[in-house]
């Protein structure tokens, strides 16, 4: 064994209490910035995937319509005109079967799904709801959204005059699987669909408004026969939406909106969150850091004498040096060890203890292995650092005084 | 004559700037291989400076000093350490043992240093030190469960775990009543006879001085007589 390995472990299992308070300070530190990333890459996680459970990724639609006045400015003479903005009537995407393809063809997209969409009019007796239509082929509908592990009656298929409607829109209408409600689109064509199935998604405006039919079913209905409004995407980072709906804009000439920018305020409130707990986590560090670098520099004071002897005895500056560091490394790797596995014990029992009304939990705690090994190397270096200046004072101690005034 | 051990030529220390105190004022000194002396002198004489700079663990302001044929005024702070490691053993007043090593692991302590890592087979010379002390069934023990006696013969076995060929001692009685001072200057005495190990002794006890082959006296940072005893 190494002199400086040696002399380190002498040292820590000698200055018994020290040793321990210290490792029990480093481990609370690393223990709440487990537990603190856990929580909180948990919480957002679980709300990207709670918005994302109705919306998808990326959003293809047709362009703007927009109004060319045929007037035309010349060097004689110019012309300030107001140009109205023109009504935007539902139309289909160009060659929409073609950007199918193009947009399935990009690495980053896992599911494509053309939906025809417009607003409609269900009615049943005397109920009438406003509703909006969605005409899908159902495989590519369920490669975007979760709809089959969400059926609360039923089955998914809207297929032929088959229609999967939302829990609140069948309590609201009173009816059930099998039942029948008419769906009028405001293009006045009109169609009687049985009830396939209910869906929960857990989102009370979807489940009120989306009725769910066959493309070609809502084609008639909304006078779109052979078009789609819109192509729904899936990505495989979900991160990467801005990106790649920019690039679909800049390839198609189609508007791409990402879910990013429909949500810009949720993602501006989760980096805001995250730089919150990662100043939390900075601090921490700084605490542990200090905790380490006291006990350090006291132990060096205590241990003057007994370094001056080392020195005596032959051992070198250099030697001295990593006596310290050891000790500092030494006391970050068990404290992360100690701290890792109670901060993710912590959050299990958190996530255990607050549940929802469906059992699931609250706080959804995710415990990466990238979180373990970061927090792990965090310590691990606090402790080397907060153990240089330590070191530096103990490596340049002068033998005889440390002898004679130890 | 042989190479001494230990030379000392003009050797003049002071301390402090501005107001400079000379506690060294011109010391020349000879030890030979095997030799058992005395350095003797009131407080204040400058016997634990004599005893820093021969230890290299302080730096003569002026003068030579040659250890085992080495002159030291060239030597870096990792030279000297590595001299100081190989050819002097340490006794100090109050024993220095590391508190937090067993017996046997102080023992091994300058070995260690020297190779700078720990190896199985410095464990039985460790042993074999500490049974020629007396302490052979104490190997395991933390020092504090030592008595004073026994920390200061582990430290004599400690001084002798690199078979240096001198060791210095500074007042290694002091701390002692007359009968265990008496043990622990009969086991110097011996390891000097059968090793033939230089021992140059710093002490206050007119009656150990006595016993030994020479007497160094120190008077403010000069030596003022240097008797030897004739015969063994």
């Amino acid at each position: 064994m190494p002199i400086s390995w040696f002399l380190a472990l002498r040292f820590f299992r000698e200055g018994r209490l020290q040793s321990v308070l210290i490792v029990v300070g480093v481990s609370v530190g690393v223990a709440v910035m487990v537990f603190l990333s856990a929580l909180i890459d948990g919480l957002q996680t679980s709300l990207v995937a709670q918005t994302l459970g109705t919306q998808a990724h990326v959003v293809v639609r047709p362009p703007d319509e927009v109004a060319r006045p045929m007037l035309a400015s010349s060097e004689a003479v110019a012309i300030a005109a107001r140009v109205e903005r023109t009504a935007q009537r539902s139309r289909s995407i160009v060659g929409w079967q073609q950007v199918v393809e193009g947009l399935s063809a990009i690495p980053s997209v896992t599911a494509v799904s053309p939906t025809v969409t417009g607003p409609a009019v269900a009615t049943r007796g005397n109920a009438t709801r406003a509703v909006v239509l969605y005409g899908i082929d159902p495989e590519r509908f369920a490669g975007i959204y979760p709809i089959r592990e969400r059926m609360v009656a039923g089955r998914f298929e809207p297929t032929g005059t088959g229609c999967v409607i939302g829990r609140e829109l069948a309590l609201d209408l009173g009816v059930g699987e099998g039942d029948r409600l008419r769906l009028g689109s405001v293009e006045g064509a009109s169609e009687v669909y049985t009830v396939a199935g209910v869906f929960d998604l857990g989102n009370r405006e979807v489940n009120r408004r989306w009725v769910v039919i066959s493309t070609r079913g809502a084609q008639t209905l909304l006078d779109l026969v052979g078009g789609v409004s819109s192509v729904d995407l899936r990505l495989r980072d979900i991160y990467s939406a801005d990106e790649v709906a920019a690039d679909i804009t800049a390839r198609t000439g189609l508007i791409a909106d990402s879910w990013m920018k429909t949500n810009a305020q949720l993602l501006v409130a989760l980096r805001s969150q995250s730089s919150s707990s990662q100043m939390i986590q900075f601090f921490v560090i700084l605490a542990v850091a200090m905790g380490i670098a006291s006990v350090l520099v006291v132990s060096v004071v205590q241990k003057g004498k007994e370094i001056g002897i080392l020195r005596a005895m032959g051992v070198g500056r250099s030697s001295v040096l990593w006596v310290f560091l050891i000790q500092g490394a030494m006391v970050g790797l068990i404290g992360s060890v100690i701290g890792t596995a109670l901060g993710t014990g912590l959050g299990v029992l958190f996530a255990g203890m607050v549940r929802n009304a469906d059992g699931s939990p609250t706080f959804p705690v995710t415990v990466s292995l990238a979180l373990v090994a970061r927090s792990a190397a965090i310590a691990f270096f606090t402790g080397v650092f907060a153990a240089a200046l330590p070191a530096r004072s103990a490596a340049r101690l002068d033998p005889a005084v440390a002898i004679r005034n130890g | 004559m042989a190479e001494p051990v230990l030379l000392l030529e003009g050797v003049f220390k002071s301390y402090g700037n501005g107001v400079v105190t000379e506690v060294l004022k011109g010391v020349d000194l000879r030890v030979e291989r095997g030799e058992f002396a005395a350095l003797i002198g009131p407080s204040g004489s400058g016997k634990s400076t004599l005893l820093n700079i021969l230890g290299l663990l302080d730096r003569p302001t002026r003068g030579r000093l040659t250890i085992a044929g080495e002159d030291t005024a060239h030597l870096d702070d990792a030279g000297l350490t590595r001299l100081r490691g190989r050819t002097i053993g340490f006794v100090f007043q109050f024993h220095h043992l590391l508190p937090g090593l067993s017996a046997v692991e102080n023992v091994m302590m300058p070995m260690i240093a020297a190779t700078g890592r720990t190896s199985k087979e410095m464990v039985p010379r460790a042993r074999r030190l500490l049974e020629r002390v007396g302490l052979g069934e104490k190997a395991g023990a933390r020092p504090n469960a030592l008595s004073g006696g026994q920390q200061q013969r582990v430290a004599i076995a400690r001084a002798l775990a690199l078979d240096p060929p001198l060791v210095l001692a500074d007042e290694p009685t002091g701390n002692l009543d007359t009968k265990t001072a008496d043990q622990i200057f009969e086991v110097m005495r011996e390891f000097n006879r059968e090793l033939g190990v230089a021992f140059l002794i710093v002490t206050h006890d007119p009656r150990l001085a006595t016993r030994c082959d020479r007497t160094i006296d120190l008077v403010d940072g000069r030596i003022v007589s240097d008797r030897r005893r004739a015969g063994p």
